[in-house]
């Protein structure tokens, strides 16, 4: 395996429930260190996407391969390499904590594995209930127990379905640290979440699904710039009018001011300065910027 | 062994040990019941083989009994409850080949089954005092009888998606089954028609064999017995691979 072979890739996958088309020719590369964002509203097929790279579902047609292992026929291999935390909160109510993690790392060939459990444990603030059994945790411990559970092997390649999902914020930050931490530390990282600023403030690339197609795939930075919808908004100076010639797109706010939505920086440089040479008085100016979320509901209409 | 079949064989035998109560205990309860029930009531009316006692022939087909059963339910009820609870995903993600998945998950129930059998043996002691004509027989029919009932039992638990499937398939195919097979009397005691019938219950020959291996004698060959249960379990685990290969009702 050399460093550019891609830590998954994924090439014209489709999948059928029936007649739903769950997954549709799905096409995409996530490069080795990378910290992927897949996003898409519910039912867009993320889920069953993951799935078929664990092997829990079976693509119809297309192929998949994690670290250059195809997901069917050199299985064992890409799935050593590959660490799942699962969307559905699963436990095991047989077994204490370090029962769950020291029989997962036996599945995956690991005999003595204990230093590396207490690292986990202690990352995930899980130390005290090591010997608890999954029965008496909390919600957002079971979570992170399933998060322990997907690192047993150090994964090069670690998918997070919806792992903040009904998690508390302070839980999700420390998890969030330390999912950082293994992605700095080479770990590649696919995530799926609903929080579209956690996407955004982690994920250096993006892809969205829709109807289980892909609809956009690019670097956050792009995607958030790329359609540089800005919002102007201004409170005029008292006695002021807004010129005639901007009457048309400007709307007024409920808290008293005037919007004008803008399609670039320049056009909203453009704004001022006319407004200026047309002797508005300005007393406040306020530049909104358009956040993953009014670009995902954008995407989505157009994908329509 | 693989670490992987290992620990998936580690983790299916702590999972029943840890409610020995239930998964040991109250079986061997159960057939102590019969046991007390049955002797008490048929020992002095019933023959079965000449010199035989009726408790006596008896407790073999108890043991069998017990084993089977206890087979079945350890690979069926931890597959369906894996499914249903959704922890199943625990063992698929993992890189665990099919065919670790099911020596595991046999291996498993077939240790269940010996130790609920062994413990029923152990308790009628008090009651009876067997021969042991053929060590070699009730091993070999324990086990592969074991084998079959925890094929099956995979098979069951995999193909139902509720716990009241797996209830109709114990009811209505292990239960009948089993009881038909000659735990309680002899197959010669049958008119000549249910005699018919039970020739073609595969677990007629596992409990007749094992108890050829107690008496030094049966109702049919313990060669013809171990050919059938050979057999079967043959057919089973071909049948049961086939489902784990496919990814029957396991993986979408
Ligand atoms: N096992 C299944 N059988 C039938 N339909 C399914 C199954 N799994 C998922 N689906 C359907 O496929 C679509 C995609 O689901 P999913 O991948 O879970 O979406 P997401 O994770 O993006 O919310 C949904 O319409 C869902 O109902
Ligand atoms: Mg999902």
């Amino acid at each position: 395996m050399s460093d550019s072979t891609a830590a998954l890739l994924i090439e014209g996958v489709c999948k059928r429930f029936g007649s739903l088309q769950a997954l549709d020719h799905v096409t995409l590369e996530v490069k080795q260190g990378e910290f992927f964002g897949l996003l898409g509203p519910n039912g867009a097929g993320k889920t069953t996407l993951i799935s078929s790279m664990a092997g829990l579902c079976r693509a119809d047609s297309g192929s998949i391969r994690v670290l250059g292992h195809d997901t069917v026929t050199d299985y064992r291999a890409a799935r050593a390499r590959l660490g799942v935390v699962p969307q559905e909160l699963v436990f095991d109510p047989f077994f204490t904590v370090r029962e769950m993690l020291r029989i997962q790392s036996g599945y995956f060939g690991l005999r003595r594995n204990d230093d590396w459990i207490d690292e986990i444990l202690q990352r995930l603030d899980l130390e005290a209930k090591a010997d608890v059994n999954m029965r008496r945790l909390s919600g957002g411990m079971k979570r992170r127990v399933l998060v322990a559970q997907a690192l047993v092997h150090r994964p090069p390649l670690i998918v997070l379905d919806e792992p903040t999902a009904g998690v508390d914020v302070e839980l999700r930050q420390g998890l969030w640290a330390f999912v950082r931490d293994l992605n700095r530390q080479g770990h590649t990282i696919v995530l799926t979440t609903h929080y579209l600023e956690e996407a955004e403030s982690l994920c250096g690339r993006i892809a969205m699904l829709k109807q289980g197609r892909v609809v956009a795939l690019e670097r956050t930075a792009d995607l958030l710039s790329r359609r540089v919808q800005q919002t102007l908004r201004l409170r005029l100076g008292s006695g002021t009018a807004l010129p005639a010639e901007f009457r048309a797109v400007a709307r007024a706010t409920p808290d008293g001011r005037v919007a004008i939505v803008l399609d670039s920086a320049d056009a909203v440089a453009a704004c001022l300065a006319r407004m200026h040479a047309a002797g508005v008085a300005l007393d406040d100016i306020e530049l909104v910027k358009p956040d993953l979320e009014d670009v995902f509901i954008a995407m989505m209409q157009e994908a329509a | 062994m693989s670490m992987a079949l290992r620990t998936l064989l580690y983790k299916e035998l702590l999972r029943f040990w840890k409610v020995s109560f239930q998964t040991v205990g109250a079986p061997v309860l159960t057939a102590l019941l019969y046991l007390l029930v049955f002797s008490h009531v048929l020992d002095r009316t019933v023959e079965v083989y000449g010199g035989v006692s009726y408790t006596a022939f008896l407790v073999p087909g108890l043991v069998m009994m017990s084993l089977l059963q206890n087979a079945f339910a350890n690979s069926s009820s931890s597959l369906i409850q894996s499914k249903v609870t959704g922890n199943i995903v625990f063992v698929l993600l993992p890189p665990i080949s099919y065919r670790e998945f099911f020596a595991a998950y046999v291996l498993a129930a077939v240790i269940r089954g010996l130790v609920v059998g062994a413990g029923v043996w152990l308790v009628t002691l008090w009651f009876v005092e067997l021969p042991y004509a053929h060590p070699l027989w009730i091993l070999f029919f324990a086990t592969v009888g074991g084998a079959i009932l925890a094929s099956l039992g995979v098979i069951a638990g995999i193909w139902a998606d509720k716990f009241d499937q797996l209830a109709a398939f114990q009811n209505f195919v292990v239960m009948p089954l089993t009881f038909l097979s000659g735990v309680f009397y002899s197959i010669h005691t049958l008119p000549d028609f249910w005699q018919a019938v039970s020739h073609l219950n595969p677990f007629f020959y596992m409990i007749d064999g094992f108890r050829y291996g107690f008496f030094g004698q049966s109702d049919v060959s313990p060669w013809i017995s171990a050919l059938v249960a050979g057999g079967s379990f043959a057919v089973l685990a071909g049948i049961t691979l086939n489902m784990l290969a496919r990814g029957y009702k396991l993986r979408s």
